[in-house]
Formats: C-alpha cells, sequence, structure tokens
C-alpha cells in the first residue's frame, strides 16, 4: 500500500511531510513520496491536506484491486471517498464526536 | 548533499527520548508535578501524528470497569503471560489506567456513556471511544504546556553516560544538517517497541503494511543494550493475530460483533486451543499447517447495519481495511475475514519485553527511565498503561532534576559528528541500507522463528541465525547516506540487528515452551516450571550477552535495584 499525489490539485503547503510519522513526504513544487514501499498506510497525510489530492491505494502483493481512498476534514467530520475499480465512489463520512459502536 | 554536519547542544531537566504515546503522558505529569524544570521531547516524526497512535485506536483496550479490580488486571495479565510478569509494576499500572482514561476524555476524546455516566464497555477490560484523533489531542495538551519544548523530526541515536549514569543523548535532524548534543538531569526513553526484525507478511512493495509501526525501529532496545542495561524477557515474542492482506486489528470484529475463529470447514476451533493471545495465534498456525485453512473470523450473516459500523470503525484506525471491503464489494457480512498471523514484534505493552525497571520506572543505568512499550516486565499496558507509566515517570523525574543537568563531554561529540560525515561521504560501499534489512530479516525469518518457520526454532537453527547475524551487523558498519534521513535508516538498521541479536540470546536461553507461537522451542516442546519460572535476562558486557535469570516478583513483593 502506499498514496499517490496529485501534482495538480497540491498547493505545496507541507502539511502532509509534517505529520507522517515515517518523514517519508518532500516538498519542492509540490509534495511527493521517494520511496512509496516504505508507506505504512495510516492515512495521516490523507487526512490532513486541505486540497484532497492524497490518495491512498493498497498494493497488488497484498490484494489491492486499485480502489483509492481520499479523505476530506470538515471541522468534527470527516469525509471519506472510497473510488471503486469500476469507477463508483462510495462517501462515508465519520463523525469525531461519536464513539465507535465496538 | 552538504556532507558536513553542525553540532547543537541544548541542556534541559527532564529529557524525553520519543514524543509518542508515554512520551506525552511523562511531560504532562512532569509539567503538572513541578512548578519549574524545562522539558525537550525528541521525536522523530511530529508528535501530532508519531507512533502506534498515528492511523487512530479503536478502543481503550485497558481499563479497570465497574465491579473488577486493579488486582484482577494483574489476575489476567498474569494468566495470559503463563507467569511470568512483574506483579509490581502491574498493580502499579493498573492502579493509572482509570485516571488514564479520565485524562485523555478531560483533553476531548469522544467516549461512550452508559446512562449513568460511566464509560460503557466492550467485553471486561474494554471501553469504547472514538480514538482516530486521539494523538492530535494529546499533541495539543503537550505543545500547550510553556516549559516543554519539542524537536520535531530529530532521531536519537544513543545515549550519553557517564559513569553508569545517562546524562543525555545524541541525536540527528532529519531535515537539517545537524548533530545534537542533548544533555539532561533526567531521561526517559519512550521509543516504543520494534518492528522489522523479521520478514513481514507482505514482504513485496507492501512490506511497511504491518501491524506494528515500521518507523518504530527498537532504538531504545538498541541504545539500551548497547550502553550496559539489563533487559528482561526479549524472548516473549509478540505476534499478532489480523486480518489477512491489511494486517488491521481483529478485536474489533472478535469483541464488538462476536466473530469466532472458523477454519475452512466452518469449524470453531479456538476452544481447542485455548484463550490466551499466544494460545489463539498458536491455533490458527496449527490449523493451517495441519491443512484446516485457511482460517478466518465468521462474520457472515451479520446485519447490514453491523456491516456498515464496522466499516465506520475501521476507518478511524485501519483505513485500508475498509477501503479492501468496498474495493472488493467483500463486506464482512457477505465473506468471513481471513485471518493469519504476523511477523513477531518485540512489543512490552503486549508482551513483557524490555527494560529492567524499579517501579519508578528506572532502569539498570542511573536518571535514565523507560516507560509504555519498550518498558518490560508489564504486558498488556496498550493506550493507558503507557499513559500510566508515562505519569509514574513524570513524578519520578523531579529526583533528578532538582540538580542542574551535567556538562557534555565535547570531544566525544565531536569524533560521532567525524564519523556520521564520512558516513554522508562514502562511496566505496558494498551493501545499501535496503539489502541488508531484507537480509537480516530473511534470516530471522528462517532460522529465529518467523512466519514461514511457523514461529519454530530450534537450538542449531538458533546458532546459524546468530551467526549469520553477526556477520550482517558487521557488513552494516560500511554503509553510505546522501543525507540525515539516510543516515537515520543506517541507524535503524543497527538497531535491529542488535535487538536481533539479544533476542536470539533469550530465545537460546529459555530451554522451554512456555508460549506457543510466542517462543516455540522445538528441542524443548514442554513447559518446564521447574527451570524456567523465571525472568531471562540479559546485560551486555565486553561484547558479549551476559544471561542473568531472576527470580519472579509476586503478589506484595517488589524489586527495587
Ligand atoms: C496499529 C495499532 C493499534 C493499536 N490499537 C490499540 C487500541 O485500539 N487500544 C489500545 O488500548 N491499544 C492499542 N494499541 C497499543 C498501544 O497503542 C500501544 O501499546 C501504546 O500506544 C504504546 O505507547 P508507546 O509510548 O510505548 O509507543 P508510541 O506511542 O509508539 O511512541 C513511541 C514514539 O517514539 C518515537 N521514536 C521511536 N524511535 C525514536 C528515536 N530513535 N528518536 C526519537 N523518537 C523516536 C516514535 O516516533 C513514537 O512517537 C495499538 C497499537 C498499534 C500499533
Ligand atoms: S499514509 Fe501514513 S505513512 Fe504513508 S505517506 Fe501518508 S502519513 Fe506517511
Ligand atoms: S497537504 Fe496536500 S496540498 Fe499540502 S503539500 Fe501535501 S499534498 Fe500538497
Amino acid at each position: 500500500m502506499s498514496i499517490e499525489i496529485s501534482r495538480e490539485k497540491c498547493v505545496a503547503c507541507g502539511a502532509c511531510a509534517v505529520v507522517c510519522p515515517g518523514t517519508l513526504i518532500w516538498v519542492d513544487a509540490a509534495a511527493y513520496i521517494k520511496t512509496p514501499d516504505n508507506c505504512w498506510g495510516c492515512a495521516s497525510c490523507v487526512k490532513e491536506c486541505p486540497r484532497g489530492a492524497i490518495r491512498l491505494y493498497l498494493g497488488a502483493d497484498a490484494g489491492g484491486r486499485g480502489g483509492k481512498l481520499s479523505a476530506r476534514r470538515d471541522g468534527a467530520l470527516t469525509h471519506w471517498s472510497v473510488e471503486k475499480p469500476d469507477g463508483k465512489t462510495v462517501e462515508i463520512t465519520v463523525d469525531s464526536r461519536e464513539s465507535n459502536a465496538y | 548533499m552538504n556532507e558536513r554536519l553542525t553540532i547543537e547542544a541544548i541542556a534541559t531537566d527532564f529529557l524525553i527520548i520519543g514524543g509518542g504515546t508515554a512520551g506525552c503522558a511523562a511531560a504532562l505529569s512532569f509539567c503538572e508535578s513541578s512548578a519549574s524544570g524545562s522539558v525537550l521531547i525528541a521525536e522523530k516524526a511530529h508528535i501530532k501524528r508519531s507512533g502506534c497512535l498515528a492511523a487512530g485506536v479503536n478502543a481503550l483496550n485497558a481499563y479497570i470497569v465497574p465491579g473488577k479490580t486493579p488486582e484482577s488486571y494483574v489476575d489476567y495479565a498474569r494468566a495470559d503471560a503463563e507467569g511470568i510478569v512483574r506483579e509490581d509494576l502491574l498493580i502499579t499500572m493498573a492502579r493509572g489506567l482509570n485516571a488514564a482514561a479520565e485524562k485523555l476524555e478531560a483533553l476531548g476524546l469522544t467516549m461512550l456513556k452508559n446512562p449513568d455516566g460511566t464509560y460503557a464497555a466492550r467485553g471486561t477490560r474494554n471501553i469504547k471511544i472514538n480514538g482516530e484523533n486521539i494523538k492530535p489531542l494529546l499533541a495539543a495538551a503537550v505543545e500547550s504546556q510553556p516549559r516543554v519544548t519539542v524537536l520535531n523530526h530529530v532521531a536519537v541515536i544513543d545515549y550519553i553516560v557517564r559513569d553508569d549514569r545517562v546524562i543525555g543523548a545524541y541525536a540527528i535532524d532529519l531535515l537539517k544538517p545537524v548533530l545534537y548534543v542533548l544533555t539532561a538531569s533526567a531521561t526517559l526513553c519512550a521509543t516504543g517497541g520494534a518492528s522489522g526484525l523479521y520478514k513481514p507478511n507482505n514482504p513485496g512493495f507492501s512490506r511497511h503494511k504491518m501491524w506494528y509501526p515500521p518507523f518504530n525501529t527498537g532504538a531504545g532496545y538498541a541504545m539500551g543494550i548497547r550502553a550496559g542495561a539489563e533487559m528482561t524477557t526479549l524472548e516473549m515474542r509478540f505476534i499478532a493475530l489480523r486480518c489477512k492482506d491489511t494486517i488491521a486489528p481483529t478485536g474489533t470484529l472478535a469483541q464488538g460483533v462476536g466473530a469466532r475463529q472458523v477454519n475452512a470447514s466452518g469449524e470453531i476451533y479456538e476452544q481447542k486451543y485455548g484463550i490466551t493471545t499466544s494460545q489463539r495465534v498458536h491455533g490458527t498456525v496449527t490449523e493451517n499447517r495441519e491443512g484446516r485453512g485457511p482460517c478466518a473470523l465468521k462474520t457472515v450473516g451479520i446485519t447490514a447495519e453491523h456491516d456498515e459500523q464496522l466499516q465506520r470503525a475501521y476507518l478511524n484506525m485501519a483505513p485500508l481495511q475498509t477501503l479492501r471491503w468496498l474495493e472488493s464489494g467483500e463486506t464482512p457480512s457477505v465473506r468471513n475475514v481471513e485471518i493469519e498471523g504476523t511477523e513477531p514484534y518485540i512489543v512490552g505493552g503486549h508482551t513483557a519485553s524490555g527494560y529492567w525497571v524499579s517501579t519508578e520506572r528506572e532502569t539498570t543505568l542511573k536518571a535514565l527511565f523507560a516507560a509504555g512499550d519498550v518498558a518490560g516486565g508489564a504486558p498488556q499496558k496498550y493506550v493507558t498503561g503507557a499513559l500510566a507509566e508515562g505519569e509514574i515517570v513524570g513524578k519520578a523525574a523531579l529526583r533528578y532534576t532538582a540538580s542542574p543537568p551535567p556538562a557534555a563531554d565535547l570531544a566525544e561529540a565531536e569524533s560521532l559528528r567525524v564519523a556520521l560525515e564520512q558516513t554522508l561521504r562514502r562511496s566505496d560501499a558494498n551493501d545499501t541500507t535496503d539489502a541488508l534489512e531484507a537480509e537480516m530479516q530473511s534470516v530471522m525469518d528462517e532460522y529465529a522463528g518467523g512466519i514461514s518457520a511457523d514461529y519454530r526454532f530450534s537450538e542449531s537453527s538458533l546458532a546459524v541465525a546468530d551467526e549469520k547475524i553477526r556477520e550482517i551487523a558487521r557488513r552494516a558498519e560500511v554503509l553510505a547516506a546522501a543525507d540525515t534521513r539516510e543516515l537515520a535508516y543506517i541507524f535503524e538498521l543497527r538497531e535491529r540487528l542488535t535487538l536481533a541479536r539479544s533476542v536470539i540470546a533469550h530465545l537460546r536461553a529459555r530451554r522451554e515452551t512456555r508460549w506457543h507461537s510466542f517462543a516455540e522451542n522445538t528441542d524443548y516442546p514442554e513447559r518446564d516450571d521447574a527451570n524456567f519460572s523465571v525472568f531471562v535476562n540479559s546485560r551486555l558486557e565486553n561484547g558479549e550477552l551476559k544471561m542473568i535469570f531472576r527470580d519472579l516478583v509476586k503478589v506484595g513483593e517488589t524489586y527495587e535495584h
């Protein structure tokens, strides 16, 4: 698994690079991950990006099928969106003020 | 890059290495318990999202629910570890669990409540929360303390030791060419446990899709081993039972919707092997080895509402699992969730591996404390236990911080700088850090009981492992780095190699099989209470590991150095 960053959407604010627990992201004109195979898949960068420029995917060697996960924060809400391989998108909103049911 | 390093010296009263769970708690506790004194946190990532809590956690796994007592928590942890625990450490930790949970709530963590205001329990020891933002909340609390300075993106590489006393640490900045000389009256090691010693479940592109953070590389253990600290129970490896491929936690499925472990023919096999953490792993390994796999958690048939709740719960802690369900269309109500054992980790917060500490969590090196996953003797700590230990150390450190920090020997720092610059300038390295890491992981996997060996090893396989690890360690002395981040990778590899040698020595010393899978010795397949109801400890002396066998510390007893 790893991330991909859209050079078009990225505004090089550096927020993702700050929070990555592995310090894996570099920023010049846009942010990029130098060694994608070092990514843990924690989604910290995805949730931090103000532009929704980062998408997380599961590597094919770990059974990934090409789907992409991104997120948009809106106060206590996180709007997750899963782009499925068939082009359809599923949105799930999670509210940090609500506890997990389990 | 510029292969020159600048030295920056900083003196503080209380140095915290690793701003994770325990490290943040210690900083807060120190500030609450004292009127003055400075704190410096050196964190290799950024405290907002570093270590185990980065992605979020699912529940608070250690809490004394109504009707239970700290003593009953100790009973549980002792039974799960088949007796090899320090009861003095467990009870002092257990007594701090509920206060730690309440503190998290005060910081803004969402907790599920019963109508009477108590926390809603999940099973008999867990409470339900929304743990996605647990680390940002802790970090904000730390950042608001005026006496705390945080050095983010700074990796500690070694202790500074004078006459058996730790007086600080050396560290490198991952973003700029700076070598820090940090001196302190008291130091806390809170670097977490270690992953990456063994070949992971997905050794290819997804090699870091592991359960334990791949960035917790065992620095704290290795620095302690090198400095001659006594370590305990490194042979009690932790192997987690996880969702296949994504290596996401399974507790939410087991405890949340009551999913049971079933083999390929649908038979519930968990009762056959016992319910301790290691027996659960062992059961799955055995079912697979004997041809009854693949094994799974039986989720087919759960309601649509459960299905949807699970997708949400995983987004709060292991979002790739939700991606996996949705991209394949195989959500848990449609397909059972296949499970597998992970590669072995060294994690003192789940098992009992780590520094041998006093009840105040001081190590055998003076003025050096340890808390959380890096501290030994007290398994089943989890988030609240790591916080409770940080809390204890934040107060205990005051014993040292009354006197000013000792001065560093700048000649030693200067020679370290020269050696590091040599690595940054080197052009004649035969090996790469990545290649040696993969080689180390293969050796540990094959000869020291990794996944492909069904976690089993023998005296002769461990002898081979030891020889090969020493050889890789020699080669790891000659590696090249283009910048300080690559320099840090070299240190991480060396840390893992140092720890691997100690793990092998511990596995060799416990000549019995007490915990299936965690330490499965094929030469000694039975538990041997007559000889091994003891702690296996070790200390590096003149380059060789000396094994030390110590008595258990039972109910009502305490151990002090
Ligand atoms: C994926 C996952 C899920 C979990 N889920 C739960 C759960 O739901 N409930 C629960 O109760 N427990 C859970 N746990 C367990 C719990 O999170 C840990 O036991 C606990 O957080 C460990 O705290 P720690 O302070 O020892 O380590 P960490 O919080 O990992 O802190 C270690 C810190 O040290 C830093 N560091 C490492 N090396 C260096 C160095 N050389 N220099 C400077 N800094 C360094 C790291 O970056 C990190 O910030 C989970 C653990 C994991 C890995
Ligand atoms: S998913 Fe996590 S590990 Fe991977 S790049 Fe983003 S922040 Fe770093
Ligand atoms: S957070 Fe988003 S916008 Fe900012 S640098 Fe990263 S990818 Fe670019």
